[in-house]
């Protein structure tokens, strides 16, 4: 239990400080997750629909549960 | 005391009939799983006889209500993994059979994904060439048409219902933290003024009450549908609708693990007086939803405010002391223990930084892509690329899916899911209700959750009731199925 009230304390100081919080921490886990997000980026275009926009428009359903 | 948590998942899948022009959902739905049906041994029909799905759990009529409808005349398959697979509101729908752990249940909701994905490819054969039929598993075309993916939990009847209600409000209010499965944009009516280009969760802009029986409009928090499949005196199903369809295996894990958590403390009384109940649910629903930053503090009904990971980590505290003080038998104790390490670890991760989850979770796996695709060829939140991408990354389509692109870390081996596609669990009732299909399936005349029912030529239909979840696992019923050469010679056995 110490430990939890320790990392909550923490943690609320890192609030504090942290503003934007979409950029990745620092680091190197930060950089790896960097790298690894460019590769499938290079890759995606061959993936997506070829047409998004009628793909999106088209793409209807009835509702359901 | 608490019982054990069965548990399962039902999930509709979006459907799309390429090259068809004009198509009708329900036709391509039955096409799709004709298609696949065709190809196994012997089709065995659901057996209505004991649904009641406009039952309420609160215990009143249902007069004023619209009670859901059984589509009797549509494709309706059990499969002999003990599975439901059938045509449900113009969706493909999957039932996992019952589970008696949250890991085997996700070992099942995939095998589903397997299913559909070789239904897909059964009706490409029998289509017309330039046709084919796409599926998609999320509950959302952006367009404000919403589908669902519902789980069951076998609950203690003792339980009283306000209690499950006042404890799991909360707890499906903020588990979409990591329960989510992200979704650019909003088809919110109205946002309150908030600028929303990405959500945590498909279903959130769908919910429009706190308590209540509907499934498909006015969609409540808490589902009261109460329709136990199962012996009634004993036990109720909760039914939750509140989910999205995750891919994600560790989400997915937790989705389960943590909630029948949860319930097994509510069946203890743990939470004594401790309350979390909120102010407005249903805005704060949303409002956690919208809120990527995970940090804005929501309104208690006591005047408090917290953060919903505030929230979970009050529910992670209580669960750790529940667990160090009555151990998790009822949802099986590794698998608590593992539930237990991988709640702790994302919570933290939540707090610290969510982009670490991004091979864990669903929403910060497709948040990653899209903003990362978004950023880099400078378009806005509306472009239609972001859409498509939110789209394909539920895709089932090999090629298609964002999803297989993503990395994301697998908790079941593959070979364990391809298993799963064919044999029951071994820990649940559905153990005897797949083997009887395996073995006698010409010989059953129709299946249902809580029953088989035996054709053998000339006599009465016989019916076999299991108004047990757990009993007819293989560990109860393989000695005795081994033992009999024939459906005959079982019934005899039986007594029935």
């Amino acid at each position: 239990m110490a430990e939890r009230e320790q990392k909550k304390k923490q943690t609320t100081t890192r609030q504090a400080e942290e503003v934007d919080e979409a950029a990745p921490a620092d680091s190197k886990q930060g950089d790896k997750i960097k790298a690894e997000l460019d590769e499938l980026l290079d890759e995606i275009d061959e993936v997506l629909e070829e047409n998004a926009e009628d793909f999106v428009r088209s793409y209807v359903q009835k509702g359901g549960q | 005391m608490a019982i054990a948590k069965v548990v399962g998942m039902e999930t509709e899948y979006g459907i799309v009939h390429r090259g068809a022009g004009e198509s009708n959902p329900i036709a391509a739905s039955s096409v799709l799983i004709n298609a696949y049906v065709s190809d196994l041994a012997r089709k065995v029909a659901w057996d209505f006889e004991d649904e009641s799905p406009g039952n309420d759990a609160r215990g009143f009529a249902r007069e004023g209500t619209v009670a859901p409808e059984v589509e009797t005349h549509l494709v309706n398959a059990v499969l002999t993994n003990g599975a439901r697979y059938y045509v449900d509101h113009a969706h493909p729908e999957f039932s996992t059979p019952e589970c008696a752990d949250a890991m085997e249940c996700v070992r099942f909701d995939k095998a589903g994904e397997l299913v559909l994905k070789r239904s897909m490819e059964a009706a490409a054969r029998v289509l017309p060439p330039g046709q084919s039929i796409v599926v998609y598993k999320n509950n959302s075309d952006r367009k404000g048409n919403s589908y669902g993916t519902h789980e069951n939990y076998l609950v203690s009847r003792q339980t009283p219902f306000g209690r499950v209600v006042q404890h799991v409000m909360p707890h499906f209010v903020t588990r979409q933290l990591y329960c989510g499965a992200g979704k650019v944009g909003t088809e919110a009516s109205s946002t309150g003024g908030l600028e929303v280009p990405f959500q945590l969760t498909q279903r959130a802009d769908f919910f429009e009450e706190e308590v209540g029986l509907e499934t498909t409009l006015k969609r409540p928090i808490v589902n009261t549908r109460d329709e136990p499949h199962a012996d009634a005196s004993k036990y109720r199903r909760l039914h939750v609708i509140v989910g999205d369809a995750n891919l994600s295996e560790v989400a997915n894990l937790l989705k389960v693990g943590v909630t029948s958590i949860v319930l097994c403390m509510i069946e203890d009384d743990w939470f004594g007086d401790r309350d979390f109940t909120l102010a407005a649910p249903v805005r704060t629903l949303r409002r956690v939803s919208y809120d990527l930053s995970l940090r804005e503090p929501v309104e208690m009904a006591d005047g408090r405010r917290m953060t919903a990971l505030e929230i979970q980590w009050e529910y992670f505290d209580l669960a750790r002391k529940y667990a160090d003080d009555r151990g998790l038998e009822c949802i099986g104790a590794d698998v608590g223990a593992e539930v237990m390490r991988r709640w702790e670890a994302v919570l933290t991760g939540l707090e610290s930084d969510p982009m670490e989850l991004a091979d864990q979770l669903d929403w910060v796996a497709k948040y990653r892509l899209v903003n990362g695709y978004r950023e880099r060829h400078g378009l806005s939140w509306a472009d239609h690329k972001l859409a498509a991408m939110d789209l394909q990354y539920h895709s089932l389509e090999a090629g298609r899916s964002l999803f297989d692109k993503v990395g994301m870390e697998r908790l079941i081996p593959e070979a364990s899911v391809v298993e799963a596609i064919t044999e029951p669990p071994r820990g649940t009732r559905a153990y005897f209700r797949g083997k009887c299909l395996q073995r006698w399936g010409s010989s059953i005349a129709a299946a249902n959750w809580d029953s088989l029912v035996f054709d053998l030529g000339g006599d009465p239909l016989r019916r076999v009731p299991m108004m047990e979840p757990l009993k007819g696992t293989a560990s109860m019923v393989d000695t005795l199925l081994d033992g009999c050469d024939s459906p005959a010679e079982l019934l005899e056995r039986l007594g029935s």
